[in-house]
């Protein structure tokens, strides 16, 4: 079989060889065009032949499974593919505009809110990559870009695995493939299955970005990455005493040894770091200094933490830890109805214990009139409606880093309710329905349209009326009406 | 093209029925049968006559364990498999038996290679269980994807150019892409008798083009399959094990 020339100006599959952009340990990139299609191309060719790493074949095999199959804006749009049956097998994809992240560790450390930010937008990346049944395990700023829109691109799927596929990296090789200093320790003991070593690698990218130290340092032996088995990094706050301690618990909960401590979801640290005032600090927030030795050499000599242990399939595992929000009215007409929300979470959070709660309650703004912050009594209405959100909740008995309570301000609760559930990347929304309203008839119904609207499920709340009787609400055409819904 | 494949029919009508009629809605141009199409079940008659016609048609039909004891009664088989081919003898006519004794036990095509069981010993109904199988089974052909069926369980492997293998339980309904650069075994679910715990048939839809696998299962009335085993007197356990797919 011989090999078609790979030099700018040359004809591949119909796509027009420009200039050779990169050329790595595995492949070699090519800007591409091609008449019929005008979007920016490029062109990832394989390193095969004598003497090359056989990974690179493996890895570019896993890539053409996997690209085909992943939608989105967190993704190069696959193009084409020639695989190893053509004469020169390649793949090709959307060019991403701009400089990988890689290009900013000159920066480091960065400003926490700029690093917090960039951390967020992967997290989200991540948790479309991982609904998408497809774990990344290569996660590190050269595979990071940014859409000119600001959402985070994951590049390379060489190294990534779906259960929805075979693996082929898992059977070729014994040793774990990836980036020494983001690998989580239990790629290093085989595992190949878990979303949240992808966690484990962003809460090294962050520890990093923040301190511009690695936490694992950059050792590539494996004598020297299985020290992460048992050894937990140095606190942020150690090495920079105005480290926050929202962010150092953020941080070191990535960096979990154990998979179960970590987030359960892409999703739920990406929540904590889109609201870090909501984040439940624990002792990781406070720590100055490593584990004591005794911990260390329990965890070096415990064979239960050192080695892998079956688990459930990647969709069943991101379906165990939702992010569910319920919108509550605080008005006093339906003190039944908020009832019956909460029994209706509380089946829901009681099956699964790694599921998170956000109540929302809008206060509504009006229109025209200009709002005051203070109530005719003098009270701050937003830090009281915070209140009796919590105090709605108590009845749960939910552990503080379950549950997080929103005052959402705006015209239209609707759209509030809504606006929130997408930027969050809520699972699921409660809401109630009221019946027989005047103002529901007037204005329409907040429920209706959040279950018409979200990208989520939704589940309308009803009261049980007592047979062919309605329950009659009472309304009043206040202008900070809290959320009425339905 | 679009080919739907079928394995381990066993003389179950209501299952062969839905999966022909599902595979024929997703578009399936071409049939191959992969042997055992009597055996178990309470329809051998009606399962070789569909078969037959099938083949009228273009369809690959090949020789099952099962099929091949219809003519052969010195096999030995287990209690109730024996005691279900004993009666199916008594069910089938003399074209039907003829029909089945002249199938091939391998057929390869377009470097797709058909058989029932592990391909380097085609007549000798060796199950392919596990990787080890499975490279024996792809070491003996050239052909880029063998499927067979035998098992009752789905199963998907391939061989590496550098002789590694990988296996993997397919997720129904999932394409997978069946990559040019390694060999690949398809083990089909059964039809008839399905045994990896889910009793919906299975079957299989290959685009020869993508190079695509789609392992399916399509809901039957399986009551229904039951209860004609029972009223024709066959094991109790054939009937049962339907119910729970074991």
């Amino acid at each position: 079989m011989t090999q078609p020339s790979l030099e700018p100006g040359s004809m591949l599959d119909g796509f027009l060889i420009e200039d050779a952009i990169h050329r790595g340990g595995m492949a070699t990139l090519f800007n591409v065009s091609r008449a019929d299609n005008p979007m920016p191309m490029v062109m990832k060719i394989p390193r095969i032949g004598e003497g090359e790493d056989p990974a690179a074949i493996v890895s570019f095999e896993m890539e053409q499974m996997i690209m085909p199959r992943l939608t989105g804006v967190h993704v190069a749009t696959f193009v084409a593919a020639g695989d190893f049956g053509a004469a020169q097998p390649y793949i090709v994809m959307e060019r991403i505009a701009g400089e990988p992240l890689l290009a900013r560790l000159p920066e480091l450390p960065m400003p926490y809110g700029e690093a917090v930010a960039i951390a967020e937008k992967i997290a989200a990346a991540l948790a479309d990559l991982h609904r998408q049944h497809v774990i990344h395990h290569d996660i590190k700023p050269s595979n990071i870009m940014f859409r000119p829109t600001g959402e985070a691109v994951i590049l390379d799927m060489g190294l990534a695995c779906s259960d929805q596929l075979p693996d082929l990296m898992q059977e070729e090789f014994r040793l774990p493939f990836g980036t020494a200093p983001y690998m989580a320790p239990e790629r290093l003991l085989g595992a190949r299955d878990d979303p949240r070593s992808d966690l484990f690698a962003l809460g090294v990218l962050l520890y990093f970005f923040t301190t511009g130290v690695r936490p694992f340092g950059e050792t590539e032996t494996m004598y020297g990455m299985r020290r992460r088995l048992w050894r937990d990094p140095v606190p942020p706050r150690k090495l920079k005493p105005d480290y926050p301690p929202w962010l150092q618990e953020i941080v070191l909960r990535c960096l979990e040894i154990e998979p179960a401590w970590r987030y359960p979801t892409a999703e739920q640290l990406s929540f904590d770091l889109a609201h870090p005032a909501q984040v439940k600090l624990t002792t990781r927030s406070e720590r100055l200094k490593r584990d004591p030795l005794t911990t260390v050499l329990r965890r070096r000599f415990n064979k239960d933490l050192t080695r892998p242990r079956g688990k459930p399939t990647l969709a069943a595992h991101l379906a165990s830890a939702p992010i569910l929000a319920v919108a509550i009215d605080l008005s006093e007409g339906s003190p039944a109805l908020n009832d019956e929300l909460r029994t209706t979470a509380g089946r829901i959070l009681a099956t699964l214990p790694s599921a998170r709660l956000a109540c929302l309650n809008v206060l509504k703004l009006g229109r025209i009139t200009i709002d005051k912050t203070l109530d005719e009594h003098g009270h701050n209405k937003h830090v009281d409606r915070l209140v009796a959100l919590r105090h709605w909740a108590e009845p749960l008995k939910l552990e503080e880093h379950r549950l997080t309570v929103h005052v959402l301000e705006a015209i239209d609760p609707a759209s509030a309710v809504l606006e929130f559930a997408e930027a969050s990347r809520v699972n699921h929304i409660l809401i109630g329905a009221r019946r027989n309203s005047v103002l529901r008839k007037l204005l329409g119904s907040v429920s209706a349209k959040v279950a018409a609207e979200a990208a989520c499920t939704v589940t309308v709340v009803r009261c049980n009326a007592a047979a062919g009787q309605m329950p009659a609400d009472i309304v009043t055409e206040d202008a900070d009406q809290p959320i009425h819904s339905g | 093209m679009l080919i739907a494949l079928f394995a381990d029919i066993h003389a179950n009508q209501p299952a062969f029925s839905a999966c022909l009629a599902k595979a024929r809605e997703q578009g399936a141009q071409r049939f191959v049968l992969l042997g055992d199409y009597v055996g178990y079940g309470a329809d051998p008659d009606w399962a070789v006559t569909t078969v037959t016609d099938l083949v009228a048609q273009g369809a690959v039909a090949i020789l099952g364990n099962h099929d091949s004891a219809v003519g052969n009664p010195r096999v030995q088989m287990n209690a109730e498999a024996q005691a279900a081919i004993e009666w199916t003898r008594g069910k089938l006519g003399p074209a039907q038996r003829q029909f089945l004794a002249q199938l091939p036990v391998r057929v390869e095509e377009d470097r797709l290679l058909f058989v029932h069981s592990e391909a380097s010993k085609p007549d000798s109904w060796i199950y392919v269980t596990d990787t080890s199988d499975a490279s024996r089974s792809m070491m003996a052909t050239s052909a880029h994807v063998t499927f067979c069926g035998h098992v009752h369980k789905p199963a998907l492997y391939s061989l590496s150019v550098t002789g590694k293998m990988t296996t993997f339980v397919p997720t129904s309904h999932i394409p997978v892409h069946l990559l040019p650069g390694r060999q690949w075994l398809v083990v089909l679910g059964a039809v008839g008798q399905p045994r990896d715990g889910n009793p919906a048939a299975a079957y299989a839809l290959f685009d020869t083009e993508k190079r695509e696998i789609t392992y399916c299962r399509a809901a039957y009335d399986v009551e229904e399959a039951a209860r004609r085993i029972r009223k024709n007197g066959l094991p109790i356990w054939l009937a049962e094990r339907l119910l729970v797919g074991k």
